[in-house]
């Protein structure tokens, strides 16, 4: 069905150069408004003529969205910066390796000067059969055709399905929750609101047709990172199917604080590529509190990670790949290089 | 305001996916509209009752009923309790989301069906083998009675026939949601194999897209259809001069009087005998 065509159709570009003109814009089209970051998840929906809003607002002239400043013990990143940016940052760089380790792994080094954190963190699931355009669940309708007996479903869901079973598709996000990040929204009517990261991604079964909290109109404005897990010892890991270029089949990250005695003090996990939401596993997190971080906690805790899943006819695979890179979260392994 | 909601298949073909929910917020408005409309003409209502001293007469002639006549056994009061609270997280379940309340919903909603559709079942079981079958349906028998109580509804003094066990708007009641019940309980068993459950192999090919699509518009109209009718049912359980009806399916019985003043013992036969356990 879907047939990528180079011209969009056509809508009405805004530029605007502040927060408030984008938000007033907002609020003019309402439903009928696209909010455009760094263009790549956007650009296929428009060219593939699936999505056809009435106003594409484009948020790359609004400076107060872009850059990474200090806040408090921690940073405050604009949603609008991209991740090689983010990349780039000495502060992210020496205390918050985790996100750099994430936006660091995702796509190619093209993409990441043009896309940006808060895009990234706000991408549409890549589920094919719904981005084909076809009348699924999460577009509307009343099927999930990647859940049938002869669907191809490879990359999807283990765990949280509920009828649709496409996953999230950030890298940084699993990094975010991991470092308990707050996300900061402006919702239409002006009014600011923060989420904690864990929060600002929904599942199939609160609102199918959404992957976030964003309702039309917000604005995700900036990233908060707290200096609680600043320096902690952390852990990324993302399985891809082509290492060079390619969505994650499942993400971990993890950030952990690790008392003089080797027990793990305190933990934060996350995974992605699992579920349609970025996944924090607290029961994980609880259950390896004081013990030591050897192969004996991760061997425990990765079986907890895994419970509950349900593999569809492709993706059994998914269940040892999400239980052995939980494990290697906790035990660690010898540390993976990623150059930019 | 649409009716229906089309999309088309991976094939390009038109189909329909469900009703347009334009529909919930119709039968919503309806049944406030129902109860508004009403609740303002009893106001004004010049309903023709029977005189005390008509129903003290009654009372003194049949001294020999017992002084509390069961009206509801205690298995019957459980199933519309039961039936209630399940109609009541399906209708929550199903439009809280659609109202912009969104959570979880979809196991609580067939959970709720299925416990719906067997205390159906039960209901059908029990009303056949124990209690008076056709009690509580309608047929051109009761026309006698419609005509009665249109014209004590016009304030006319009509000696005419009074109901049996149930009033003659409870029993077109109970006709109107037996259908919209067996409705969304047909379409909805069969709905449950688009949705993972412990029972079936998820398989949305089950139906062609057609089938699928008159179902889900099915199971849609007889949804909406239960919300205002579940509206009208409570307006009238909670209407001071049917309280003593709501009260009995709540203690089961009701007092001689009340038996009496509103029914014909010669449709609703009661023998005397003890009293009932309160």
């Amino acid at each position: 069905m879907a047939v990528i065509r180079d011209p969009m159709p056509a809508f009405e570009l805004f530029q605007p150069t502040s927060v408030e003109d984008a938000q007033a814009l907002l609020r003019r089209y309402g439903a009928g408004a696209w909010v455009l970051a760094g263009g790549l998840d956007s650009f296929d929906w428009l060219k593939d003529r699936i999505k056809r809003p009435e106003a594409v607002v484009d948020l790359s002239g609004i400076p107060e969205l872009r850059g990474v400043r200090a806040r408090g013990d921690g940073l405050e990143i604009g949603a609008m910066t991209t991740l090689t940016e983010v990349v780039r940052h000495g502060v992210v760089r020496e205390r918050y390796a985790l996100l750099l380790d994430a936006a660091e792994a995702a796509a190619s080094p093209q993409i990441r000067n043009q896309g940006t954190l808060g895009g990234n963190v706000s991408q549409d699931t890549r589920c094919w059969y719904y981005r084909a355009g076809w009348p699924c669940y999460r577009a509307g309708g009343n099927i999930c055709y990647a859940d049938t007996p002869e669907s191809i479903n490879r990359e999807h869901a283990i765990l949280g399905a509920d009828r649709c079973v496409a996953v999230n598709p950030s890298d940084t996000a699993p990094a975010l929750i991991a470092l308990d990040a707050q996300m900061v929204i402006r919702a239409a009517n002006g009014g600011e609101r923060v989420v904690a990261a864990e929060d600002y991604f929904v599942g199939p079964g609160k609102d199918i047709t959404r992957m976030t909290v964003l309702q039309p109109g917000d604005l995700l404005t900036a990233i908060r990172l707290p200096g609680a897990w600043a320096g902690a010892r952390f852990y990324f890991e993302k399985v891809r199917d082509r290492q060079v270029w390619d969505f994650a089949l499942v993400s971990v990250a993890s950030a952990m604080v690790v008392g003089a005695g080797g027990a793990i003090e305190r933990m934060r996990l996350a995974v992605n590529g699992v579920a349609a939401r970025p996944l924090r596993l607290q029961a994980v997190e609880d259950l390896v509190r004081g013990r030591p971080a050897n192969e004996a906690t991760a061997a425990v805790a990765a079986n907890l990670a895994i419970a509950g899943a349900q593999p569809l006819r492709f993706n059994a695979y998914k269940v040892p790949l999400m239980r052995n890179l939980v494990k290697r979260a906790i035990r660690g392994v010898e540390a993976t290089t990623w150059a930019s | 305001m649409g009716i229906l909601t089309w999309g088309r298949n991976p094939w390009d073909q038109p189909i329909l996916t469900h009703i347009s929910w334009d529909l919930f917020w119709a039968s919503l408005f309806a049944g406030v509209a129902f109860f508004v409309a009403h609740a303002g003409y009893m106001v004004f209502s010049t309903h023709r009752k029977r005189h005390a001293s008509e129903t003290d007469a009654m009372e003194a002639a049949r001294a020999d009923l017992p002084p509390r006549i069961v009206r509801h056994s205690g298995v019957a009061r459980a199933f519309h309790w039961v039936m209630a609270a399940a109609m009541f997280t399906l209708l929550l379940t199903a439009f809280l989301p659609i109202a912009g309340v969104k959570f979880a919903w979809v196991t609580w909603h067939w959970t709720a069906g299925l416990v719906l559709t067997g205390s159906i079942v039960f209901h059908i079981v029990h009303a056949t083998v124990w209690l008076d079958f056709w009690s509580i349906w309608v047929g051109p028998a009761d026309l006698p009675e419609l005509r009665a109580e249109v014209l004590r509804e016009l304030g006319h003094e009509v000696p005419g026939p009074r109901p049996g066990k149930y009033p003659l708007g409870n029993r077109l009641y109970h006709l109107v949601i037996v259908l919209a019940a067996l409705g969304v309980v047909a379409s909805g068993l069969v709905m449950m194999v688009r949705v993972r459950t412990p029972f079936f192999t998820r398989n949305p090919y089950l139906f062609s897209d057609a089938t699928w699509g008159g179902t889900y518009v099915l199971h849609g109209l007889a949804g909406v259809a239960l919300v205002g009718l579940v509206i009208a049912h409570v307006y009238f359980a909670v209407r001071p001069e049917k309280w003593w009806i709501t009260k009995s399916m709540i203690v089961g019985w009701i007092t001689r009087r009340q038996y009496l003043e509103h029914h014909d013992p010669d449709r609703w036969a009661v023998n005397a005998g003890p009293e009932p356990r309160a």
